[in-house]
């Protein structure tokens, strides 16, 4: 079937970005501004048959597009989705329009630029999501390094450029090494790129325990897995808000998904013996960085933390190698890109008033702020994983296959619930609670009707996906079971 | 042996260059009867002869191989394609360097015709066949550069460049002569079909045949300026005055490469296991020295010396897999890399003016605020020679790791990935410069139309061979299976 569904969600983002580039105008940014919005819009709306068409009945590829790209080294131009990446497209296509509409009164400085960047690189990380050969996979995956690189480091705080480089350099690192690796399977499949031929190819043990372990390097560190982890920190508190948000609810999923897409199928046995490491270092992030996040002053820093740790919760679900536990990952990326993007907001809305971040500056907010802080508490107790929020099922999920695989493992995995709670509401308690504590709060102004749209829809979206997340997990289980039973088939012969 | 039939018929294959030596000689005349100040018709007479000598290589590419003055030129896929490159680049060096020259009173028939002169030297050394016509064309290329860089007579950087140049150079050539010399007494012949044939049917004295492959080894690592024998690339590209540096660092690649392939790949094939283990050391050396010495330099033409080196070391990766595929890999990564070069240097030119000098990293301070296009073009680039997608300089990268890596080199693919890491930090550091900081001095861009466009071209062009590659790609594919 020849569908250009998904390069309609690659191009359109792109093409619009260059064209708002090229109206650039730094004293009258309101024509870049419009445009950007319309092809945020029409972005998201090119997606839509995504998930309106998507079949159901199977967890193979669908929408693929297949052209030849570069025929000497049989590179192809290899499109398709399955229910891993569609969510994922989705969710990226939404989170544009989100950013685009966060920054319009905030951002003043080089409009068409910051816009420019956020378009172009929503559409390189629709490629990332829905690239089957492994050469494109890389070139999105790489070149989104470039916008995010320029986003954090023109428009972030004072240390914006030691955390740009460092974001950059990190990651730059991992993903050379997994180039490598597809460069190595290239050989071993006899000329093929196709990640699909990747997953068939027999590997022996060595081999495949370091493939898994170089793509294992970029992939920690795009999740980031503790210890890989310390750029994350960095690079949220220097990025501006749609920075924030796009790094925590987007390109931290790329990580989770190049698990799903390459590790796990290209190096069945490797993971399974590399298992009880993967889960000891997820553990490690859910406790250890929830206790650091307890201790953070600066909120979007302990935002970025509680990104960490539950992330944590990702790979724990992944690396248990079951039905549940896979699930609960999948749900818990989605969810988590709704709930982190709306807690970067939310800082966001407070930082643009007060231009502080941290929590000592504030205290009695929900005096003046009432309808921000009513967002805010919702906000917040779905990243603590409250019932009925989004952020309860994933953790559910994977608790739940934890406690099948091993009751200690599960018991840590689920202090998360208590220390999410404790390190986010002691925030929102020090932040929105008490006396007004001084008097930038009590000058105060509540939320616009511009940053309602956000916070509605976002609401929206995490109770929604509390309350019915059917339309996700059908999405999610054909695929799910397919690569689960492809897993468990050893490649060693 | 055939010398009975000559007739100028048999000269049809090197055409183009006595093309390029007549224009050459008569733009040497010609350029007396030029005033000072009409100088810019000597450099368009210049700049049509490469392009017509450039149509003329073009024109032969179709045809099967061509060999003249009794096997010692030949004209085959292979060198066309690669002469083309350096017609090219050497038109473009001499378009960015116009505006330069002029304000510096520079734009003299010696520049033009010392560039005409040493691009033949270039041609003659991709096209040769045999150990003398590539020392020839050698030494015509290396002595025209001696004399373009000590130009600017009255800065002393640029005599003290010159003089490193040349002593280095020399002793560079004597020790190739040298080997080429051991080859000829184990092999018993200088023309490298037969020196390969030799080998091949082990009738060469292996150990003299060996110590005479050191010597060409140690040469050839000279001319591309590979470590342990970099030493002068630093120094000439930092003192010569940028257009020099600019020719030095573009075209003169691309002949190196093509000398290293007639060398090592058709001549000593036969003693490839040897060459590609001393290839492996220059190679796992220049990414070390070029990527790690490149983050303390703080001007920009020392740096983009190192970053040379350590492109060198990427090039070597491709030549030592010792395949088809890998010297085809490694053309495309030399022509590619010739491209994003020149679009550097080109940057560096048009950000100078009367009485400025743009050479530091600092001059690019806040470029962004100033222009947003220039800064793109910068930006491009940068991120081509740190070989981040979907620049070209990534698939260059690409293609030669992927032939190292068939040819079992992974150890050193390994170690070539993490050197690129710290390769992209210093190549970083310019965008952040660009993009991060704040102008310290005014920057203006108001150098002629011709190079801005073509500028603008290049940069576009690197962009766009990072999106399209298949046609230069197959290109180089096809004059390596069709010369090899």
């Amino acid at each position: 079937m020849a569908s250009m569904t998904l390069s309609l969600a690659i191009w359109v983002p792109i093409v619009f970005g260059v064209a708002v580039l090229a109206l650039g105008n730094d004293r009258n940014p309101a024509p870049a501004r419009w445009t950007a919005l319309a092809g945020s819009i029409l972005g998201l709306l090119v997606c839509v048959p995504l998930w309106t068409g998507f079949d159901l009945t199977t967890g193979g590829m669908q929408f693929t597009e297949l052209r030849p790209w570069i025929e000497r080294f049989n590179v192809n131009y290899h499109l398709g989705v399955d229910g891993i990446a569609m969510p994922l497209i989705l969710l990226n296509s939404f989170m544009t329009v989100l950013v685009v509409i966060a920054h319009w009164e905030v951002v003043t400085e080089k409009v068409s630029q910051y816009l420019a960047a956020f378009l172009v690189m929503s559409g390189l990380i629709n490629g990332t999501f829905a690239a089957l050969d492994a050469i494109l996979f890389y070139v999105f995956f790489e070149a989104m390094l470039i916008p995010m690189f320029l986003i954090i480091g023109v428009w972030g705080g004072p240390n914006r450029v030691y955390a740009a480089v460092k974001f950059f350099l990190y990651t730059l690192l991992g993903s050379l090494l997994m180039l490598a690796s597809f460069i190595y399977l290239y050989w071993q499949t006899n000329g093929s790129f196709e990640i699909l031929d990747f997953h068939k190819v027999p590997l022996g043990f060595t081999a495949q325990v370091l493939v898994f372990l170089a793509m294992f390097m970029s992939f920690a560190v795009k999740v980031p897995m503790w210890p890989v982890h310390t750029w994350l920190p960095d690079a949220h508190v220097e990025a501006p808000t749609g920075g924030s948000v796009i790094l925590a609810a987007i390109t931290l999923k790329i990580g989770g998904y190049g698990f799903l897409r390459f590790s796990l199928p290209i190096a069945p046995d490797a993971a399974h013996a590399l298992s009880g490491f993967i889960i000891a270092i997820s553990l490690v992030a859910v406790v250890y960085i929830g206790l650091v996040a307890l201790v953070q002053s600066d909120m979007k820093k302990l935002i970025a933390y509680s990104s960490i740790s539950h992330m944590g919760f990702v790979t724990l679900g992944f690396f248990l190698f079951s039905a549940d536990g896979v699930l609960g990952g999948m749900i818990q990326m989605i969810s988590h890109g709704f709930i982190s993007a709306a807690m970067f907001l939310c800082v966001g809305v407070l930082y643009d008033r007060v231009h502080s971040r941290q929590i000592a500056d504030y205290g009695g907010v929900a005096n003046t702020m009432p309808v921000f802080a009513a967002f805010f508490v919702l906000f917040a107790m779905a990243n603590s994983g409250l019932p009925a929020t989004s952020g309860f099922i994933g953790e559910f999920l994977v608790v739940l296959a934890a406690v099948k695989v091993n009751f200690w493992v599960a018991l840590l995995a689920a202090t998360t619930l208590i220390f999410g709670a404790a390190y986010t509401l002691w925030m929102v308690k020090r932040v929105l609670y008490g006396e007004v504590a001084n008097a930038n709060v009590a000058a105060l102004k509540d939320v616009n009707a511009r940053e309602l749209v956000f916070l509605v829809l976002l609401a929206v979206a995490v109770i929604g996906m509390g309350v019915y997340p059917k339309p996700f997990s059908e999405v999610l289980n054909p695929t799910i079971q397919q690569l689960l039973a492809h897993v468990a088939e050893s490649k060693l012969q | 042996m055939n010398t009975a039939t000559f007739s100028l018929a048999t000269l049809a294959p090197a055409v183009p260059e006595i093309v390029l030596l007549a224009a050459a000689c008569a733009i040497l005349v010609a350029d007396l009867f030029v005033a000072d100040r009409d100088k810019a018709l000597t450099h368009w007479l210049a700049v049509g002869t490469l392009a017509g000598t450039a149509a003329l290589c073009a024109a032969t590419l179709g045809n099967p191989t061509g060999v003249t003055f009794q096997g010692m030129f030949v004209a085959d896929h292979f060198s066309q394609v690669l002469k083309v490159a350096i017609l090219g680049s050497v038109a473009a060096t001499l378009v960015y360097s116009r505006p330069w020259l002029e304000s510096k009173g520079l734009l003299r028939g010696e520049f033009i015709s010392l560039s005409l002169f040493a691009t033949l030297g270039m041609m003659v050394m991709v096209s040769a066949n045999h150990f003398l016509t590539l020392y020839l064309g050698l030494e015509l290329l290396a002595l025209s550069l001696y004399a373009l860089v000590a130009l600017q007579r009255d800065s002393v950087a640029a005599t003290e460049a010159a003089m490193k140049y040349f002593v280095l150079g020399a002793l560079a050539s004597g020790m190739l002569l040298y080997g080429l010399s051991m080859l000829y007494g184990a092999t018993g012949s200088l023309e490298l079909t037969r020196v390969a044939q030799s080998i091949a049917y082990s009738q060469a004295n292996p150990t003299l045949a060996a110590m005479g492959l050191v010597f060409v080894v140690a040469g050839l690592a000279f001319k591309l300026g590979a470590v342990p024998f970099h030493m002068w690339v630093p120094d000439v590209y930092q003192g010569a005055y940028t257009p020099a540096a600019l020719f030095i660092g573009a075209a003169p690649k691309i002949a190196a490469f093509a000398f290293v392939i007639r060398l090592l790949a058709q001549g000593l094939d036969g003693l490839s296991a040897d060459w590609g283990l001393m290839l492996a050391i220059l190679s796992a050396a220049s990414l070390l020295v070029g990527n790690v010495v490149a983050i303390a330099q703080t001007n920009f033409k020392r740096m983009l010396a190192y970053s040379t080196i350590s492109h060198m070391g990427f090039l070597l990766l491709g030549i030592l897999a010792g395949t088809d595929n890998g010297y085809s890999s490694a053309m495309f990564y030399v022509i590619t890399y010739a491209l994003m070069t020149l679009a550097a240097f080109g940057m560096l030119l048009l950000l100078s003016r009367a009485g400025f000098d743009c050479e530091n990293l600092e001059d690019f301070k806040g470029l962004n605020q100033r222009s947003k296009w220039w800064a793109f073009v910068m930006l491009v680039v940068m991120f081509s020679l740190a070989g981040i997608p979907p620049a070209v300089g990534f698939l260059g990268k690409l293609a030669v790791l992927q032939a190292a890596l068939e040819a079992g080199w992974t150890a050193l693919v390994v170690f070539a990935v993490l050197m690129s890491v710290i390769g992209a930090f210093y190549y970083l550091r310019v965008v952040k410069l660009m993009y991060m900081d704040e102008p310290v001095r005014e920057i203006s861009v108001e150098p002629r139309g011709d190079s801005r466009v073509l500028l603008s071209a290049n940069a576009l062009a690197v962009l766009a061979l990072g999106i399209v590659p298949g046609p230069l790609m197959d290109l180089c594919a096809r004059a390596v299976a069709a010369s090899l």
